[in-house]
């Protein structure tokens, strides 16, 4: 047995066994995360708060179940700390989604997704940070402050789900729950070098996750291993009667999914992705990647995606829109932030002023501007119809092949301040990702290698995209899990793991 | 110059449904402020709608009841406005695809031309009927503001009408008519008072004969039918002294002033409302199915009017029993269930609308706790008409029902009231009364025939009532005219 120090560097199939085996307890594994968050959080800076108390409890609630003979097979997260992105709501706990608008609210009630968490043994802990209102892709937009990247802290982690990416990847929690409304589980992942899931729209309950885009938004988890990203998507998935965007149908057995070979597989390779601007090293790993699925037995073809070029400003259209009205509510009547006026009207445009940061403002503006009378026709409801054509050009393509493969991103994680000053560069970041929420279906990310063959460059994480048809994870997990197990990038560890 | 005035209303109604319209809250009226709320009720991060299948039910019938196209496809759109009492500052609303659309309503008005029947009765064309959910109520105090969020989010169906109404009557007579229906149909109890009816007036004024429209002026705050009524009659002279003097009116929104009585214009920062509606993202496209659907139909009650009509036409009621009966649905259907192929419907009617109601306010019972059932005043009538008993011992039968709840055969035959046809019995009488009344005898014989009416009293007190009048008469004159033309005159 490894001493209990190790026990961070497990993943979650890892620590169950040991668990079940009565190696380390529940309360000994929250510790194991505690100590690291100690150790390395200062620098990382991916937690913005966490309830030791709260967490505890719940550890020892599953340390008593796991002596009363409760198994993994009946609960399958039993005794595993699982920490969350700020904007899913966690019963008694701040939910602030990294903004100043909701200083001190606290949440009265339970996700649909920590409730299930809950229910499969979890024990959940902890408020990762984000990009404010998970608009952002460097968590830069935190009103808190910028986790670094685990791998280079000069770097940014990605977003918005960042603290979700580097607190995986550091070890300092063993999973962790984060949203993607244009990439933000997989682009973060794939900086951070870990898996990261976007599951396919309406797969995963919303109901407690703070909308930003409602028809962009999806719950999906973080982890160190493809078989583990299927054991949190099994424990979260399926309807929920409190999200009516939720689908009613039953849930296949993810991890039933994991193993064999890909014979008889076809994966496309996006002509429209085939784009100037993707990092050389980038290319290479992703390159290779492809050769890796092609000898595992997996036929590529070409596949075209003939909108793709129009999914930003498809994209850019319909989430700010969305976030106009969903961010109305927080307007200093019922709680967060107030800032007093002499009139509501007053009492309202302080606390928004005050409350909000300045790429919040930007896409507010943009939202309200482009459904306004007199626009919508032009903006709004031409982007429903791009969007449309979109979402077909998708299902055209899934017609011929069984999966998409891209790069998570056209470079590897760049540098704090390296974008702030230019929204359009940042935006970019997400152009091989986006057009995935806007078409509904599922994608994944997966670590495929590192940059720094040459000696002017850091070695950082390379993410590996692979875009599955609605409802086909189990397509994306025998993949990636394949892919996984041939080379062997998961097991490779940050400098602060 | 002659004017005339257009008038199109939106009216506001809460729905009757148990719950709220996202969220399980209870729908009810008068508990502590911020008692019926919830995290989805009062906007709390994180939160969705789940539509209440109820109130998508109740609206759909409400378009049944309005004679609407029920379309295949309806949706829910956020409108976007900031206001303290709305918890989310949207309201989900059904902007271009209600749930139902293209009806109307009929009804009896005074003002309007009769048809060859004879009967006043018009129709205003209703655009649609949407769903939305209601907003909380803010209450003002003497320092600071507050927030009751009971009411946010409870069912409210949008009732829009064409500019088909001409006046405040007219108005008025909408709202009675668009009202008892939605009772009538279990929608809504519409009572005013609790604020479970509001309604929005568009009002413009034209010169008699022309074909567009003024400018169109919407009123505020109006919080009872009489105020529409006061509100529109206020509105229309203003507007047309306004135009008599040359004044362009313009669109805008004015508050009615209830103590005032007038109206005045509201801040113009209202009148630029943009809405900003785009499609409720939490929400599915709603989509009713044919199996749904019927079961909705079978809810479809009969309407104020055709029941009136049926009732005129089933039983030969006049207009007037046919109402009474149409807006007391209890007492018509215990009329109905004692006059269902009875041959004489009319004098049923006149026991439920008359003696009923008087005896039940009387004896403050309610007609749900009578202790006889229809079938005993059916019974009571037919002892009235087969001469058994007269109209005045009726009366008494009738009371006694009311107190022990017999039946009236047996109250007839224990009491021995049962009425007095017996010629000879009558005869014995007669002569009784001839007897002991030699004046009034001798009048009648003189030809003041008038005197007949005393004797016959004279009898009817000596038989206790049970004598049958009209052979009471009929044996006194006999009696009194043999005396003075004896022998009998022969035909000639
Ligand atoms: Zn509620």
């Amino acid at each position: 047995m490894a001493g209990v120090s190790m026990l961070r560097q497990l993943n979650i199939s890892g620590l169950t066994e040991r668990l079940a085996r009565r190696e380390c307890s529940a309360r000994e594994s929250l510790q194991a995360c505690f100590d690291q968050i100690a150790q390395v959080d200062g620098t990382l800076k991916a937690f913005l708060s966490y309830d030791v108390a709260n967490a505890e409890a719940q550890a020892d609630e599953a340390d008593r179940l796991l002596a009363s003979g409760v198994t993994h097979r009946e609960k399958p997260l039993l005794g595993v700390p699982i920490a969350l992105k700020d904007v899913l709501c966690h019963r008694g706990q701040p939910c602030g989604c990294a903004s100043k608008i909701l200083q001190g609210f606290v949440s009265p009630y339970d996700a649909t997704v920590v409730t299930r968490l809950k229910e499969a043994g979890a024990v959940v802990f902890g408020r990762l940070n984000m990009d404010e209102f998970a608009m952002g892709s460097s968590t830069e937009n935190s009103s808190a402050w910028t986790t670094v990247n685990p791998w280079d802290p000069t770097r940014i982690p990605g977003g918005s789900s960042g603290g979700c990416a580097a607190s995986v990847a550091a070890n300092e929690c063993f999973g962790s729950l984060g949203s993607d409304t244009g990439g933000s589980i997989r682009q973060p992942a794939a900086l951070c070098g870990i898996v990261g899931l976007k599951p396919t729209y309406g797969l995963v309950s919303r109901f407690g996750l703070v909308a930003f885009a409602s028809s962009l938004d999806q719950i999906g988890p973080f982890t160190k291993s493809v078989g583990d990203s299927a054991t949190l998507l099994q424990a979260i998935a399926g309807h929920d009667p409190r999200d009516s965007t939720s689908v009613p149908q039953p849930v296949p057995d993810y991890r039933k999914a994991l193993g064999g070979d890909l014979r008889g597989l076809r994966i496309g390779l996006v002509r429209e992705f085939n784009v100037g601007g993707v990092d050389p090293e980038v290319d290479t790993a992703v390159r290779a990647a492809v050769r890796q699925l092609e000898s595992l037995g997996a036929e590529t073809v070409e596949v075209s995606l003939p909108h793709s070029d129009y999914a930003a400003a498809t994209y850019y259209i319909i989430a700010p829109a969305e976030a106009s009205a969903n961010l109305a509510r927080f307007d200093g009547i019922r709680y967060g932030l107030r800032v007093e006026g002499r009139d509501p009207a007053e009492l309202n445009s302080r606390t928004r002023g005050a409350g909000f940061g300045p790429e919040v403002k930007r896409r507010i503006i943009l939202g309200t501007y482009v459904l306004s009378s007199g626009y919508y026709d032009a903006f709004y409801l031409r982007a429903q119809k791009v969007r449309t054509l979109i979402r077909n050009d998708f299902l055209k393509a899934f017609e011929s092949v069984d999966a998409i493969v891209s790069p998570t991103t056209p470079t590897p994680a760049f540098r704090i301040g390296e974008k702030t000053e230019d929204p359009l560069q940042m935006y970019l970041s997400d152009i091989f990702t986006i057009s995935c929420n806007l078409a509904g279906n599922c994608g994944i990310s997966i670590p495929c290698g590192f940059t720094g063959a040459r000696s002017d460059v850091p070695r950082l994480p390379i993410g590996l995209q692979i875009l599955g048809k609605p409802f086909g994870e189990e397509t994306l997990f025998r993949i990636a899990h394949a892919y996984e197990q041939s080379t062997g990038w998961h097991r490779e560890h940050a400098p602060m793991a | 110059m002659d004017f005339e005035t257009v008038i199109g209303l939106e009216t506001h109604v809460q729905l009757k449904t148990r719950s709220k319209m996202w969220c399980t809250c209870p729908n009810t009226f008068g508990a502590e402020p911020n008692t019926n709320v919830c995290p989805i009720c009062l906007g709390m991060p994180g939160v969705l709608p789940v539509a209440n299948d109820e109130a998508l039910r109740l609206t759909v019938l409400t378009g049944l009841l309005l004679n609407c196209e029920i379309p295949k496809y309806a949706k829910f759109d956020r409108k976007n406005y900031f206001y303290p009492d709305s918890a989310k500052n949207y309201q989900v609303t059904q902007y271009d695809r209600p749930s139902t659309q293209n009806g109307w309503v009929e009804f009896e008005f005074e003002g309007a031309d009769p048809d060859a029947e004879g009967r006043r009765r018009t129709r205003v064309r209703i655009t649609r009927a949407h769903l939305e959910e209601d907003v909380g109520k803010n209450n003002h105090f003497e320092r600071y503001s507050g927030v009751d969020f009971n009411r946010a989010g409870v069912p409210l169906l949008e009732i829009v009408s064409e500019p088909d109404l001409t006046g405040s009557d007219m108005a008025y007579a909408y709202l009675r008519a668009l009202t008892d229906i939605l009772v009538r149909g279990g929608i809504s109890d519409c009572d005013l008072e609790k604020g479970m009816v509001r309604c929005d007036v568009n009002i413009s004024v034209r010169p008699r004969g022309q074909s567009t429209l003024g400018a169109k002026i919407e009123l505020k705050n109006l919080n009872s039918f009489s105020a529409v009524r006061r509100a529109i009659e206020f509105e229309s002279g203003r507007q047309i002294e306004a135009v008599k003097r040359g004044e362009a009116l313009r669109q805008e929104t004015r508050r009615w002033d209830d103590e005032a009585g007038i109206t005045e214009p509201m801040r113009s920062k209202e009148d630029a409302h943009d809405y900003r509606y785009f499609p409720e993202p939490d929400l599915m496209p709603f989509a009713p199915t044919e199996t749904w659907l019927d079961e909705v139909r079978a809810r479809v009650p009969e309407l104020p009017l055709a029941r009136k009509e049926r009732l005129m036409r089933d039983y030969a009621l006049p207009a007037g029993d046919a109402d009474v009966l149409t807006d007391h649905l209890p007492l018509g259907q215990f009329f109905e269930a004692a006059a269902r192929g009875f041959r004489n419907p009319k004098a049923i009617a006149n026991w439920v609308i008359n003696n009923l109601p008087a005896a039940l306010s009387a004896h403050g019972v309610r007609l749900a706790d009578l202790r006889f059932g229809p079938d005993a005043i059916r019974e009571l009538v037919t002892l009235v008409e087969s001469g058994r008993i007269s109209s005045k011992i009726a009366q008494d039968v009738f009371a006694e029902m009311f107190t022990s709840g017999a039946g009236p055969e047996a109250i007839v035959a224990a009491k021995g009231w049962a009425q007095v046809s017996d010629s000879s019995a009558i005869e014995g009488l007669a002569d009784e009364v001839i007897a002991a009344n030699p004046g009034p005898a001798a009048d009648f014989r003189a030809g003041r025939t008038a005197a007949l009416n005393f004797l016959k009293g004279q009898l009817m007190k000596l038989s206790k009532g049970r004598a049958n009048p009209a052979m009471a008469g009929e044996v006194l004159e006999r009696k009194l005219r043999n005396v003075v033309h004896s022998p009998p005159i022969s035909p000639s």
